[in-house]
């Protein structure tokens, strides 16, 4: 059964691989030149005190080759499509289900080895083109030194793709019955559930939080919104937002753009009778120096509205990833969608068994 | 020894509709029975069921003893034709021949190359290529080869041409008579089954019709023709299949276990096409007739004064057979 489904899947195989032996020699021929570049001008950039020249150099090396992370965004998809969907739904749609099935072999095995063979072979695609393209790329990613931006075309989350990509690709066409529409289908939940994983990817563990206190724009600052002074720790951790909150805890504004009133009074707060007040946390509990239309900024009126901050509560709240979870969270990611191929896979041997005897 | 088939009130739904319904048989082994019917009375699903391509509604079927399903052992004992031959188009034929090697624990690899020799096919030649006839053929070496005790053929014939299809049965009845093989095979058209088949089942509105040795069949059916009679008043031991009449005459295909001695009736002889004809023509006037009788047409016509007036006689068409 095995020589059989090799016999199948022998020309595809070959092309995909062959593909890959040329992308591999393009990368090792033009690797070792970027760990020279980086050996020879970035890492002694420190002592020539031109890091910022050095580094620019070395991002701007081989920009088109630098687009081949976009490979291991796309080829999850085409596994999918043109491996996964056809695998069956070719079968049943010709009719030579008819001829297989009535072989010595059991409908399990046939499945079984189907499967096998080719998600081993689109988990073997993933993972060579990965490694090659994170070996290529990691003198580049050091100086770029932001792991989360390229979260999905490095490192051990493409196998699962792939995976996951396959194993929908072969339910839909065992469902649908027809190749096309179960391309399409696969191309149209494949692309749903990788947009979905990078809303969730961020959430999957409690996100970090730091709070501080929002800062009133002093006598000299430039009137209209307060100061921001909250920023990641590592300026390489994933933020997910930075807003301001009021004192229950409420978000009131994004980042820092809470709105102190359209100009009413110098700086700006909403007054009501007489009385400032800030939207969505309250009136200012405090007393104010006299608000007079137009008032220029003064270390009273600061003085003031930082009271009226600090007494209502406004905070600044921080939510970010730290970069120490970036390989948690790339096997986390690797076993969400491991786990969902395994169950997709499950699915296609229990309804072969629910549907024929 | 085991049957080739037993069915007992065995039936197949597909949404609301039934394609075989309360089918009870028993084809005994070693013989070459033919399934025939009209295109759409259940022959496939009846097939498919017996190879363990589809599951049963209702009902119980062995195959050999065993019942069809996805064991290894039940799939070698039987081998299966499918219904427009489908092969790999994108593999050659020593392909298929190598993937029967593969997947079939008792494959005789002589006979398959004997035979592909024989029939002359390239064995580099592609199946996606060949002619309908070359790709039956090749299909049935397969089926063959890997030496099944019984092979089922869904429509084996149907796609060929008359040349190719007489050379296809000559053939197969050539290995059949070698290897004593049981066989069951479909086929809308009773010549092609006439030539091959001792057993005969007759599938109509996805019913079996009647089913037995063709000897047994056409020792007991009859044509017979005498003075205009209602078959009503027939003996009990006459089973009315088909009945015709004229002014003064009665024509009836009818069984009949025993000899026919009423001296009134002229008896003949009928081929195993009149036989099945008249079974089939039966199924289908059955849905009409059943329900809604010559008379109640005739009632519906006068409620509806669609102006034929002058029909009368209605005594005599109520006997008429409604074609």
């Amino acid at each position: 059964m095995i020589q059989l489904t090799w016999r199948q899947f022998r020309a595809q195989a070959m092309a995909s691989f062959g593909l890959l032996a040329v992308i591999a020699v393009v990368l090792a021929v033009t690797g070792p030149h970027l760990v020279q570049i980086y050996d020879t001008s970035v890492a002694p950039c420190a002592a020539h005190n031109d890091c910022a020249a050095a580094d620019n150099a070395l991002v701007n090396h081989d920009h088109f080759l630098q687009g081949l992370g976009i490979v291991l965004v796309v080829v999850p998809g085409l596994i999918g499509v043109f491996w996964g969907a056809p695998l069956l739904a070719r079968e049943l749609e010709t009719g030579t289900y008819k001829l297989a099935w009535t072989q010595g072999v059991t409908r399990r095995r046939w499945l079984a080895v189907k499967l096998g063979l080719v998600g081993l072979a689109s988990v073997a695609v993933a993972g060579l083109l990965s490694l090659m393209l994170t070996w290529w790329a990691s003198p580049i990613d050091r100086v770029n030194a932001d792991p989360f931006g390229l979260f999905d075309q490095r490192g051990i989350v493409p196998l699962g793709y792939a995976a996951f990509a396959f194993a929908l690709g072969v339910t839909a066409g065992m469902l649908l019955r027809r190749t096309l529409p179960a391309m399409v289908v696969t191309i149209a939940v494949f692309a749903a559930a990788r947009l979905g994983m990078i809303w969730l990817r961020w959430r999957l563990f409690a996100p970090l939080r730091l709070v501080a206190q929002l800062r009133f724009p002093n006598a000299s600052g430039h009137a209209g919104s307060p100061v921001q002074q909250l920023g990641p720790p590592n300026p390489a951790d994933f933020v997910i937002s930075n807003v301001t909150i009021n004192g229950a805890g409420k978000v009131i504004g994004p980042q820092g753009a809470i709105d102190l009133g359209n100009g009413m009074y110098g700086l700006g707060l909403r007054v009501n009778h007489g009385q400032p007040s800030v939207p969505g946390a309250g009136v200012c509990p405090n007393a104010f120096p006299p608000l007079t239309r137009n008032a220029t900024p003064n270390p009273g009126l600061a003085k003031a509205g930082q009271v009226c901050f600090d007494k209502l509560g406004i905070r600044e709240l921080l939510t970010y990833v730290p970069t120490t979870r970036y390989w948690p969270l790339q096997w986390c990611e690797l076993a969400i969608f491991t786990g969902l191929a395994l169950v997709l896979a499950g699915f296609t041997f229990v309804w072969l068994r629910r549907r024929f005897p | 020894m085991t049957d080739l088939m037993t069915a007992s009130g065995l039936g197949k739904r597909y949404g609301r509709r039934w394609a075989l319904a309360d089918c009870t048989l028993r084809v005994p082994q070693g013989r070459v029975a033919g399934l025939v019917g009209p295109n759409g009375a259940g022959k496939t699903t009846l097939l498919h069921m017996a190879v363990g391509l589809e599951k049963p509604t209702t009902g119980t079927l062995e195959v050999l003893g065993g019942r069809p399903r996805d064991d290894a052992g039940q799939i070698g004992r039987v081998g299966f034709l499918a219904q427009d031959t489908p092969v790999y188009s994108r593999l050659s034929v020593a392909d298929h021949l190598r993937m029967g090697a593969w997947t079939n624990p008792n494959w005789d690899a002589g006979l398959a190359a004997r035979r592909i020799g024989e029939l002359g096919l390239p064995p580099g030649q592609r199946a996606g290529k060949m002619s309908g006839g070359q790709r039956a053929q090749l299909a049935l070496t397969v089926a063959m080869a890997k030496r099944p005790e019984v092979l089922i053929l869904d429509e084996p014939v149907a796609s060929l041409d008359p040349l190719a299809r007489r050379e296809f049965l000559q053939l197969l009845m050539a290995t059949i008579a070698e290897d004593k093989l049981s066989v069951m095979l479909s086929s809308h058209l009773v010549a092609d089954l006439e030539r091959v088949c001792d057993y005969i089942i007759v599938l109509a509105s996805s019913r079996v019709q009647v089913a037995g040795e063709v000897d047994a069949l056409l020792a007991t059916h009859w044509r017979l023709t005498g003075p205009r009679r209602d078959p009503r008043t027939l003996p009990a031991d006459f089973d009315v299949i088909e009945e015709s009449h004229t002014d003064v005459q009665t024509t009836l295909v009818a069984r009949c276990d025993g000899p026919v001695h009423d001296p009134a009736w002229t008896v003949g002889e009928l081929s195993l096409e009149d036989l099945v004809l008249a079974y089939m023509r039966r199924a289908r006037g059955g849905g009409l007739a059943s329900g809604r009788g010559a008379g109640d047409g005739d009632t519906g016509n006068g409620d509806g004064g669609n102006g034929e007036g002058g029909n009368g006689d209605s005594g005599s068409r109520g006997l008429r057979v409604l074609r």
